[in-house]
């Protein structure tokens, strides 16, 4: 019998053929992969074939919200959006808050599977059981804030609509998916992937009662949840300020992204805080499907006679297009932000982007023949602006950049490789880690390329002293296996990290919605599967993937920071061979960061679902 | 009680429509709540909040005499009630009457208190200052 929490329904869409139909979830699924991140992995495990481009019709999008999606508890509002990345060319997902997720639960659906090319630019609308393409047009072309302005006048505001904006129509790699006016998919290039199957929106109404197995346990417990996080301390006093709640500790250990990755403070740091923000620019605190703590701070930035509104910045866009790109003005960062929203270019990408265009122009690579006889600098609102515009409609220098700075780097040469900044084609999120071996690690051994939230581990460092190596494989290793957990469930982590909700509250709440009892503990072991299974996908879909790959940039190991805590310093290759070493070893991987047979039978993880098929068959 | 809205303090989380749906119908679907909030993006960035002061206009306007006083309010009697009817909804000055194509009467707010006590921005306030918010204050950092 299926566990409560489930429809036991997948939505299918094939869009070259305009049509729709619904397989079972399972009980192997539900149970096995819980959903989220989870479903995300185990169905491209299963469907994507190898040697499938990112950008072709038979890249299938898992659209996978989970079984606590939207249930009355605290912080239930996410939902995953994965695909082959165009970005890494390997498995990529992204999380995002908002109610979408909540949204596709109530239409009735565990997850969205969408393959095929629209035969025009279309919106996937999703009312309930009834599915169908709408012609796009009118909407190809406009930004993501207009698109859903526009979307919501014409099928309603009670649709939820995710949507691409002009970067996911032309293929930009790291083009996000947006939704509720700021929230986003932001990593990996989903959005190009959807913009590849003409697919400019989906916009789903549900009406339906979530399928919870107990719906006064869920009440009682979300009561008692409830109660309890609004009592911890870390409510009151990290709400108000959101994740940029943490730039001004960021920027004190050393560790703010400044001006390529060069540095790991910033002069204007305090331009950067959620201090700050919400002095000078908060207009309200906005939140997801049952958040206690609500970490949006919308805003309206006025800047040369123009006003934005945008959620955030958020601590990533204050660093990646802040301090990274140089600038010393709050309401620059929050216009750039906008910019990329509108745009739908994922910001963290497009800031580290954009610091590697401003140094490849420093050096030469990039001159004014390659930007209109502008010059690119760090902290010029103006030409940085510009470049986001050429970046997202593919014009000109923007059409490298387009693809990445790994991309980039190989196309100008020059040594650029040397401070392209990223790991297996995803550029670097807001942590300065070269002084930080925890933290460098986690960038390095992250499935989805450099990106920070899978194992946060900088505290770590700081706690047990930056340059240990000792028990820092084991401690990314833990948090590898935490955050899997939240993206399955599909809530929110902040709750844990940041406010002190403890990890012992989600077994209870997830048995409360599948009626059936469960542990931490294996939830971390499905964990573990998920770890694994993705690393598979890279191995099977690029050949010679390894040890290579998990190399950090360069320049993280051999140019010395400048100024801040660790000034003068940066990793030594032998220490991150060793963190490698003791990493795979832990993992049951071998020393070149394949999993060994027996751990792939500890994990019970099975061959793919393709290859267990007849040749051309279904 | 009587819910009172603080619009500018709601953070759109939607927990007040997902604990009214336990509370009326012991399912989650916020569109069963007899409480419902509308955000209006991107500009000027706010939330309305359509939620019920038990008035008792409904009650006056329905032909069936469906909505009847109880001491914490005006409840809907579900057998008198007759769809589609849906004059309450016209006469109610607050737009906090609700349908759902599968329940057969009118929704309304019980009164109950629930989304007060549960509402983490603590947008939603009682009145007569009975029903407790349990949320911290956290505003005053600004
Ligand atoms: S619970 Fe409070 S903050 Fe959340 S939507 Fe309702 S009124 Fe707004
Ligand atoms: S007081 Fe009770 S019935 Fe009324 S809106 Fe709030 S939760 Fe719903």
């Amino acid at each position: 019998m299926m566990p409560g929490g489930y429809w036991n329904a997948i939505l299918r869409v094939d869009l070259d053929r305009g049509a729709h139909w619904i397989t079972s979830t399972g009980e192997a699924l539900a149970r096995g992969y819980i959903g989220g991140r989870g479903f995300a992995a185990r169905l491209l495990y299963d469907e994507l074939v190898p040697g499938t481009d990112p950008f072709g019709p038979d890249n299938p999008v898992v659209v996978a919200p989970g079984p606590m999606t939207g249930v009355f508890m605290p912080n239930t509002g996410k939902v995953t959006f994965a695909a082959r990345s165009p970005a890494t060319g390997l498995y990529g997902d992204s999380n995002m808050g908002g109610h979408f997720g909540l949204a596709v639960r109530m239409a009735g659906y565990d997850a969205l599977v969408i393959r095929g090319r629209a035969s025009e630019p279309s919106v996937l609308v999703i009312d309930d059981g009834r599915v169908r393409l709408l012609p796009a047009g009118d909407l190809w072309g406009l930004g993501s804030f207009d698109a859903e302005v526009r979307l919501k006048e014409k099928l309603g505001e009670d649709f939820q609509v995710a949507v691409i904006g002009p970067a996911g129509e032309n293929r930009v790699v790291f083009a996000c998916i947006s939704h509720d006016f700021g929230r986003q998919a932001g990593r990996t290039g989903v959005g190009a992937v959807l913009g590849s199957k003409n697919i400019k929106a989906i916009a789903v109404r549900g009406t339906r009662s979530l399928p919870v197995a107990n719906p006064r346990r869920v009440m009682q417990v979300g009561q008692r949840l409830f109660r309890h996080i609004f009592s911890l301390p870390g409510t009151a006093s990290w709400t108000p300020y959101g994740t940029a709640g943490v730039t001004t500790l960021i920027n004190e250990v050393g560790a703010l992204p400044t001006e390529n990755f060069r540095r790991g403070t910033h002069d204007h740091w305090q331009e950067l805080t959620g201090e700050t923000l919400r002095r000078r620019i908060l207009v309200r605190d906005k939140g997801c499907t049952a958040c206690a703590i609500p970490c949006g701070k919308y805003s309206r930035a006025r800047l040369d006679g123009t006003e934005r509104y945008v959620e955030g910045p958020e601590y990533e866009s204050m660093a990646l297009l802040g301090s990274n790109l140089g600038m010393a003005r709050l309401e620059e960062v929050a216009h750039l932000n906008w910019l990329c929203d509108q745009l739908g270019l994922d910001a963290i990408s497009a800031g580290a982007v954009a610091s590697f265009a401003v140094e490849a122009f420093e050096r030469g690579l990039i001159t004014r023949q390659d930007t209109d006889g502008r010059k690119l600098a760090f902290g010029d609102y103006e030409s940085l602006a510009w470049l986001m515009e050429q970046i997202a409609y593919r014009r000109g220098v923007g059409d490298l950049l387009a693809g990445g700075v790994r991309h980039a780097a190989q196309a100008l040469g020059g040594g650029s490789d040397a401070y392209a900044i990223h790991v297996k084609g995803l550029e670097v999120s807001g942590y300065e880690p070269r002084n930080t071996l925890a933290m460098l690690l986690s960038y390095m051994t992250c499935d989805i390329g450099a990106h920070h939230n899978r194992a946060w581990a900088i505290l770590h460092d700081i706690e047990v002293g930056r340059y240990k190596v000792e028990g820092k494989a084991e401690k990314v290793i833990e948090l590898q296996h935490l955050r899997p957990v939240y993206d399955m469930l599909c809530v929110c982590r902040f709750p844990w990290i940041e406010v002190g909700f403890g990890t012992e509250h989600y077994a209870e709440m997830l048995s409360a919605v599948t009626g059936e009892p469960v542990t931490w503990e294996h939830l971390t072991h499905l964990a573990e599967r998920v770890w694994n299974i993705t690393r598979l996908m890279a191995i099977r879909d690029r050949p010679g993937f390894g040890r290579a790959d998990d190399l950090p940039p360069r320049r993280f190991y051999e140019e010395p920071v400048e100024g801040g805590p660790a000034h003068g310093h940066h990793a030594d290759l032998a220490d991150i061979q060793r963190l490698l070493d003791r990493y795979y070893q832990l993992r049951g991987w071998d020393e070149n960061g394949h999993p060994k047979p027996e751990t792939l039978e500890r994990l019970e993880i099975g061959p793919p679902a393709f290859a267990r098929r007849p040749a051309g068959a279904g | 009680m009587i819910l009172q809205a603080l619009e500018e303090e709601c953070s759109g989380c939607l927990a007040c429509e997902l604990v009214c749906s336990l509370v009326l119908f012991k399912e989650l679907n916020p569109r069963k709540a007899a409480i419902r909030i509308r955000g209006e993006f991107p500009a000027p960035g706010a939330y309305r909040i359509a939620c019920c002061d038990q008035c008792g206009d409904c009650a006056a306007a329905c032909p069936h005499q469906a909505i009847y006083r109880k001491a914490s309010g005006y409840w809907i009697d579900p057998d008198k009630c007759r769809l589609p009817c849906t004059l309450c909804a016209d006469a109610c000055p607050r737009d906090a009457i609700f349908f759902h194509a599968d329940v057969p009467h009118a929704i309304k707010c019980v009164s109950c208190g629930q989304c007060v006590r549960y509402c983490p921005t603590r947008a939603l306030v009682d009145k007569d200052g009975k029903v407790e918010n349990m949320a911290p204050v956290w505003r005053n950092a600004r």
